[in-house]
């Protein structure tokens, strides 16, 4: 059974009040053929605990490094994948979609 | 995003009211509009068409982009009747996301054992429902056959805003079911409202397939909007 991602959502806020940092990456938006629609939450702590998806797969562990990066400075993100993408290459949606996520600390 | 807002947004999904959290991207900065609060919103249109649609995404207001994330209430189903098409119901809605509770007033029904995973109450309909509050994010569906338990779970269906109403039963049995409710008040619009014989026309026949056609016609009417056909 997969987490809605309002589930998801409560987990951040319960990890959070565990005292671990965490960061929330929101697809905003969405062109061609995205695995994932717009609203879809990824969580992710320090230690790279995840849950929730933002593509499927294809960008997560791009998405992670970033929200390393956001945990690390608290300043949100814009980040891009698709197959126009430089980026593309190295963690390119399969499917030929693009997606812009949007990452952020929970303070 | 401040804990604190998050915290706020997840207590409406508590108490299944829905909310969305507005991000303007450029900054970062956030606020919370709940449902009552969207009128006097500056972004109020946009905010009333994601609530609509039920829907997160980007809008765009004297050049500046805000993300809306949109959070619904979970879709809950109730179901009158402990009783095999239950039983089969009640997995497959999990998998769907849907809150099943089931209402049985027969307690040889409405058992644990027979419904592991979902919420079974051994209450009249009439009783229990007022208390677990029938919203527009319900469907209710009545399938004891037996009038004494569905009748007064369709009757309250009928006082509220729930999104679907279905019942078990021939046209023969609805036809009676219609009479009755007509002598308790209801008009022609209000019956209407009612889905019997209940789910899809799939030439149904067991348990399962029943369950199918029920659920099907529920998504189909939770998805109105962005059928074909429709």
């Amino acid at each position: 059974m997969h987490s809605t991602d309002a589930d998801i959502l409560k987990t951040a806020e319960a990890w959070s009040r565990e005292g671990r940092s965490v960061a929330i990456a929101t697809v905003v938006e969405t062109w061609g053929s995205a695995p994932r629609p717009a609203g879809s939450h990824l969580v992710v702590d320090e230690d790279t605990n995840i849950l929730g998806s933002v593509s499927g797969g294809c960008v997560e562990g791009a998405v992670i490094t970033e929200a390393m990066d956001v945990i690390a400075d608290g300043k949100p993100r814009m980040i891009e994948f698709g197959v126009a993408d430089e980026t593309a290459w190295q963690v390119g949606l399969s499917c030929g979609g693009r997606i812009r996520v949007y990452v952020e600390r929970l303070d | 995003m401040r804990l604190s807002l998050l915290a706020d947004l997840n207590a409406e999904r508590t108490a299944r009211r829905a909310a969305v959290l507005v991000t303007d991207v450029a900054s970062g900065e956030q606020r919370l509009v709940r449902e009552a609060e969207v009128g006097g919103d500056p972004l109020g249109q946009e905010l009333q068409d994601s609530l609509r649609w039920g829907k997160s995404g980007l809008v765009e207001q004297d050049g500046r982009q805000f993300f809306l994330t949109v959070q619904m209430p979970p879709i809950r189903v109730v179901v009158i009747g402990a009783v095999h098409i239950s039983q089969a119901l009640a997995p497959m809605a999990r998998g769907l996301d849907l809150d099943v509770t089931i209402i049985d007033p027969r307690t040889a029904f409405a058992t644990p054992e027979r419904f592991p995973d979902v919420p079974v109450l051994a209450e009249w309909p009439d009783a229990v429902l007022p208390e677990i509050g029938v919203d527009r994010y319900t469907a209710v569906v009545a399938l004891t056959h037996d009038p004494k338990i569905d009748d007064p779970a369709l009757k309250a269906a009928l006082q509220s805003e729930c999104f679907y109403i279905g019942a078990l039963g021939s046209r023969k049995t609805h036809d009676r079911r219609v009479q009755r409710l007509t002598g308790a008040g209801f008009t022609e619009v209000d019956l209407t409202r009612i889905h019997a014989p209940i789910g899809l026309d799939i030439g149904a026949v067991s348990p399962a397939e029943i369950a199918v056609s029920i659920l099907a016609e529920i998504v189909a009417t939770l998805r109105k909007e962005r059928r074909r056909s429709a």
